[in-house]
């Protein structure tokens, strides 16, 4: 992030022409503020624009199947709701969290050692990374509809592979059932997101200059000791880019969930995201979704901080 | 890297063990470490493959096997002919490509702006930036979704692109500022003293030069765009228009019956591109990613 800083060191008066001072230097702002203007208004408009609006509506009723209270103020009615009993929020909480965690945790583990074993230089390098980068790149719906065929009882693979194998579970049906459902959601998840931490790690790996290994070396570090003493310390920045993009991203899953095991079986993988689309898309209760998209976006906000904080507490 | 770090046995180079001797121990576990890896990230591509070209016949039996079992193009002819799905692929690249195209338009103007101008407020507006890039969309969908059926803008190809370059702006942006801030300033003062204006300059002389950043940010935005499901499945409501992805979701389940077959020849003809993307711009994608988060 340094270098947009660097950029404000350009010395401007290196790029203008001679001519009177202040004019060009008035010049150039307005070229500046024409040219930034485009996607800061754009920006503005899809993001603070509905924000505003939905803090609007999370106190109202916007109810279009209900005439009789459709835009009536509505206090904290929504919000008591969706705290309520019956909203089915505390168990979505905690099927979010759980899935957060496992989900974050398995990728970084995993996504590390990876990244760990690409970034030496070997034969084939280039072709293994395009490899283990593709089930990133492609669209959720490829690794849901993957997965889920993988663990589909009939046409699968894993059944299949455990059959081979002699292994107990051959029969499972893995997504029709509250606890193997979960398993399921969780390679999916694995498979398209391990490659994304590699990818940033990757980037962290290669800024750290290889002359400190050979210092540590020449000293008699062993390669666990190098690993823990300088690749982790160094790495934390790459480290804590990852954490954060994925544990924003695990907290609002929606798609992997909706597509895999449609929140079930029942409400067994039913995420706050899911019970977010259903306020706004089955039940046509905006203001009630409106608060739970708040609730969301401030939870992501305090997960941010979190993470910030540690971080910079540890460095 | 300098060949000095290679010595795998961690001894000082001039006493390492020569090359053609055995492999050590720890350099065949990391050969079948980065195999294991390659495994899992293909194999269940293979398996999608095998299954799509299967006869519904086939599929009837049950049959597992690793090899294929039967060959038939029946399951991507019933997906292209009787449902259309050209229509969702097409839908699909059109949305992609606007949105790349704006995002690069948009993006290098921001970009070049932020880098290279003296205007005032630019921490604020990099904070901004930053702070969209990290925006929490997902919880968004739904009050998007609210303003845009107020102002009668559901259903349409142009609320998707707009939608998203809330992913593809921030992280072309960031990307693009620091890649022009890196191009020598003098290039473009030559420019200027040679007589085009501001303007001319960046076209004509930033943006050629500035091309492999560009296309690292085209590349990435396209990727984005062209995996969304979310989005479009809040905001698209006539199967006609529907993006590939959200089409995929329907297909191959009538009402008896689900055809993994004609899911999988679906999911293997939106895969393609993006897995022709990877191998041609994997390193790319690597520094695109890169820069603007690890500096």
């Amino acid at each position: 992030m340094a270098t947009i800083h660097e950029v404000r060191g350009v010395p401007d008066r290196e790029i203008r022409p001679p001519g009177p001072q202040r004019t060009l230097l008035a010049q150039d702002r307005r070229l500046g503020y024409w040219l930034v203007t485009p996607a800061i208004v754009l920006l503005l408009a899809i993001t603070a624009y509905p924000l505003v609006y939905n803090i609007w509506n999370s106190f109202r009723y916007v109810t279009p199947d209900n005439p009789v209270v459709n835009g009536k103020a509505a206090g904290l009615a929504n919000y008591r709701r969706m705290f309520g009993q019956y909203s089915g929020f505390q168990t979505a909480l905690l099927h979010t969290v759980i899935f957060t965690v496992v989900s974050v945790a398995i990728e970084v583990a995993v996504g590390l050692v990876l990244a760990l074993a690409l970034n030496k230089p070997f034969r084939g390098r280039g072709l293994v990374r395009a490899a283990v980068f593709i089930p990133w790149a492609v669209p959720t719906v490829v690794s849901a509809e993957v997965w889920k065929e993988m663990f589909d009882p009939q046409q699968g693979f894993v059944d299949y592979a455990l059959k081979l194998l002699h292994l107990p579970g051959s029969t499972t049906s893995w997504l029709a059932n509250t606890d193997t459902s979960w398993v399921a959601l969780f390679v999916a998840d694995a498979w398209k997101n391990t490659p994304f931490v590699a990818i940033i790690l990757i980037g962290g790996l290669q800024v750290i200059p290889g002359e400190i290994y050979e210092a540590a070396r020449i000293d008699g570090a062993s390669a666990w000791r190098q690993f823990r003493r300088l690749t982790l310390p160094l790495l934390k920045p790459a480290l804590m880019v990852a954490l954060i993009f994925r544990t924003l991203s695990a907290f609002l899953v929606f798609d992997v969930v909706y597509i895999m095991s449609n929140g079930g079986p029942g409400t067994s993988t039913t995420t706050l995201a899911y019970l977010d689309f259903n306020d706004f898309h089955v039940n046509n209760d905006y203001g009630l979704g409106g608060a739970l998209s708040l609730v969301l976006i401030v939870m992501c906000l305090l997960v941010a901080a979190a993470y910030t904080r540690i971080f910079r507490e540890r460095s | 890297m300098s060949t000095l770090t290679v010595t795998h046995d961690g001894r000082p180079a001039q006493f390492a063990v020569p090359r053609r001797r055995a492999p050590k121990p720890s350099a065949i576990a990391r050969t079948v470490l980065i195999l294991l890896f390659v495994l899992a990230s293909l194999f269940p591509f293979y398996w999608i493959v095998i299954t799509s070209v299967k006869t519904n016949s086939d599929l009837a039996r049950g049959t597992h096997s690793l090899l294929p079992t039967s060959f038939s193009w029946s399951a991507y002819k019933a997906d292209f002919a009787q449902y259309d799905y050209w229509r969702n692929v097409l839908n699909s690249a059109i949305v992609a490509l606007s949105t790349t195209v704006i995002t690069i338009v948009v993006g290098s103007a921001a970009g070049y702006a932020l880098a290279r101008t003296k205007m005032r407020g630019r921490p604020v507006l990099l904070g901004f930036i930053l702070v969209a890039g990290f925006f929490p969309v997902m919880a968004m969908v739904g009050p998007l979704f609210l303003t845009f059926t107020n102002i009668h803008v559901i259903d349409n190809f142009l609320t998707l692109i707009v939608s998203y370059l809330v992913y593809t702006l921030p992280i072309a942006i960031w990307f693009l500022a620091n890649f022009f801030s890196q191009i020598p300033i003098e290039i473009e003062e030559a420019a200027v003293c040679d007589g085009l204006t501001r303007l001319r300059a960046l076209f004509r002389v930033i943006v050629p030069v500035a091309m492999p950043g560009v296309l690292t940010a085209a590349i990435l935005s396209f990727i984005l765009a062209w995996n969304d499901f979310t989005f479009a499945l809040s905001f698209m409501q006539t199967p006609s228009k529907y993006t590939a992805p959200l089409a995929i979701n329907n297909l191959g389940h009538s009402q008896y019956q689900v055809f993994p077959n004609m899911i999988d020849a679906a999911v293997v003809v939106v895969t393609i591109p993006i897995a022709l993307l990877v191998l041609a711009a994997q390193r790319r994608i690597v520094s695109g990613f890169t820069s603007g988060s690890t500096k």
